[in-house]
């Protein structure tokens, strides 16, 4: 029972951080029905700001904090006016290309920029703490992700379905035409939601490299894989479906290493021995609208 | 023109080739040899991902997969007994594939085979999925085989990759290959199953409707580009001589779609363009991040920035050929003729039209 407790909490801060960034995915689908394959870029961009931010800057944490959140959204809005917005008219395929290219340009950059070599992400001794409940150790990062993507999150909700902008981006996710007419402001919209998942990407990327304290430029490759899954997994295009299925691949993860380690060589693929499973019972995912076609 | 006219200029063109082949051989040094087999075999794999995803319009993601298979198959059946000796320390290798050694042709035409098959397993209940499921389905199997690979040392040699493949790939096998899979697609799309899978294409329900069997011509598209997906792989992993699961990471598939995509989808043609022009550029960016001393000025070694100037330059491709190079244009001699025409007398080209 404490294993699996243990075992849970673990799962339950993975299944965040995978959650955080599943959103960005899921909300560029929903808007453009493109899947963004740089978002796991934009991910890495946040936790290389950061370290930048506190090493070079010496900025205290939570303002690098901050600034960190700030220029990943700026970078995630300028990949989506120069990479994205000239092929709005262009074959669904094109955009996708162009987004490998981003994706390619990124990771490369990276290696110029910031160098191949992985940097040790130092963090914060008041994450270094342990908090002990009977035989369950949770380390203060552990706890911390969770609810700092809590928060987050709460706070996207609020914004998609509380705010004009919100409902903007809903407008636009039905009919993109149609919302063109009812003068939702098109262009912008989809600004301020790439603005969006990509902070919600940087806040995933600097909880990952305080857990994982090790950076380097390809390091969005496989969580940004991961949290596409996820957000497949719960539905493209649905925001509660890609936290769920953010939760739900974190936990299944994390419990096959717990109980079954001689398969842990297989943890990689076991993420999409789910997907494969789930897609083929339910082919729009967990909480995706079973779209039918009319003739 | 008359279709014998058509099949002269054909075979012509392919004694040309072989002739060209012939000198370059003897002529080019081993490093643009080396390219012009990459591109080759990327034509082969371009031209194979297109049929499932060009002209049936499946969205296919799992080449990278159907590679591995052909890869390791392919190298498990042509490396010399005593270089298996040498290189599964840790775990033996396991019979048949221990005492088996096979002519490269027979071992690449069963690599192609183990593709096809795989094709059929992952198509039968994946092809019901469509659009970007599908895709990311293909591209979930392709990984999980990869790390398959990664964990069966007996077979595989697990992350460690197989070493000594003899090197018998050559243009005339990349490019026979070539010409062999562009001939069999091309006479598959011309066929009526051809039809049937672009019926399927433009509008699934419509094709059923006037009864086109959506799972059967599905899963044969899906498994002929299999095949050559796998032949692909073992040309590859011959050219190579060496290979190791990584090299079959999603990364490798997205690189085919590249090549398909700005050749133009559903043009092989396209294709066949994009293959050469996306390795070339490849290798002659090398440059650009090797560092050079001006006298006055030297640059230093930058890593990366050679595939800086290339993502940049295809994001600027995209962006200015929306719909790929060739759009769905194919070469034709009537086209060829028709052009050199229009060269000749520019005036009365308007009133020729097509003929």
């Amino acid at each position: 029972m404490d294993i699996f407790l243990q075992n849970l909490a673990n799962g339950l801060s993975l299944g965040s951080l995978y959650a955080l960034i599943a959103i960005g995915y899921t909300m560029v689908y929903g808007i453009l029905r493109l899947i963004n394959f740089a978002h796991g870029e934009i991910f890495m961009l946040g936790a290389y700001f950061l370290y930048y931010g506190v090493l070079i800057f010496n900025l205290p944490w939570w303002l690098s904090f901050i600034v960190a959140v700030i220029l990943t959204a700026i970078a995630g809005m300028l990949t989506e006016r120069f990479a994205y917005r000239p092929l709005r008219k262009a074959p669904r395929i094109s955009i996708l290309i162009s987004a490998i290219g981003v994706s390619f340009f990124l990771q490369n950059a990276g290696i110029v920029v910031f160098s191949g070599v992985p940097k040790s992400f130092h963090r914060p001794a008041i994450f270094d703490h342990m908090f002990i409940f009977g035989n369950i150790r949770i380390s203060s990062i552990t706890f911390a992700s969770i609810v700092i993507s809590l928060i987050f999150l709460m706070g996207l909700l609020f914004i998609v379905y509380r705010t004009k902008t919100g409902l903007a981006m809903r407008a636009i996710s039905t009919d993109i035409e149609t919302a063109r007419l009812m003068a939702v402001n098109v262009d912008q919209t989809i600004s301020i939601t790439f603005a969006i998942g990509s902070a919600l990407a940087a806040v995933g990327g600097i909880l990952w490299a305080l857990k994982y304290p090790q950076i380097f430029p390809l390091m969005g490759m496989i969580p940004g894989l991961k949290a596409f899954i996820a957000a497949v997994l719960g539905g493209i295009g649905n925001i509660f479906g890609a936290m769920i299925g953010g939760f739900i691949l974190g936990m299944a993860e994390i419990l096959l290493v717990g109980f079954m380690p001689q398969l842990s060589g297989y943890r990689d693929a076991f993420a999409f021995l789910i997907l494969i499973i789930i897609l083929l019972f339910k082919p729009d995912g967990l909480m995706g609208k079973n779209v039918q076609e009319k003739v | 023109m008359s279709k014998t006219k058509k099949q002269l200029l054909t075979t012509g063109a392919l004694i040309l080739l072989g002739i060209c082949i012939l000198w370059a051989q003897s002529n080019f040094n081993n490093y643009t040899l080396r390219i012009l087999n990459l591109s080759a075999i990327y034509a082969i794999l371009g031209v194979s991902l297109n049929l499932i995803f060009g002209f049936t319009g499946q969205f296919s993601l799992g080449h990278a997969g159907f590679m591995a298979i052909g890869a390791y198959t392919t190298s498990l059946l042509i490396i010399p007994k005593y270089y298996k000796e040498m290189t599964f320390l840790i775990e033996p290798l396991i019979w048949p594939f221990s005492v088996l050694q096979l002519p490269f042709i027979v071992a690449l035409l069963l690599g192609g085979l183990f593709a096809a098959i795989f094709a059929i397993i992952i198509g039968l209940p994946v092809l019901r999925l469509r659009g970007d499921y599908l895709g990311i389905a293909t591209l979930g199997f392709a990984e999980i085989i990869r790390v398959i690979a990664n964990n069966i040392p007996q077979i595989t040699n697990g992350a460690l990759g197989l070493k000594g493949i003899p090197a018998y790939t050559n243009l005339w096998w990349t490019l026979g290959f070539t010409v062999f899979t562009i001939f069999v697609i091309k006479r598959l799309i011309a066929s009526s199953y051809g039809r049937a899978l672009m019926a399927i294409r433009e509008n699934e329900i419509a094709a059923e409707a006037i009864g086109v069997s959506l799972t059967y011509h599905k899963v044969m598209s899906f498994t002929v580009s299999a095949f050559f997906a796998g032949i692909g792989g073992g040309l590859l992993a011959s050219l190579l001589t060496t290979i190791d699961p990584r090299a079959f990471m999603f990364v490798m598939t997205f690189n085919i779609l590249i090549v398909v995509v700005i050749g133009g989808l559903g043009s092989i043609t396209g294709t066949v363009i994009a293959a050469f022009l996306f390795n070339f550029m490849l290798e002659y960016l090398r440059p650009i991040e090797q560092g050079f001393d001006l006298g006055f000025i030297s640059f230093p070694e930058i890593p990366g920035l050679r595939m800086v100037t290339f993502s940049l330059a295809l994001l600027v491709v995209i962006i200015y050929n929306q719909n790929g190079l060739m759009g769905k244009l194919e070469f034709t001699w009537q086209g060829l003729f028709d052009f050199i025409d229009r060269i000749k007398n520019p005036k009365n080209s308007d009133e020729k039209g097509v003929s």
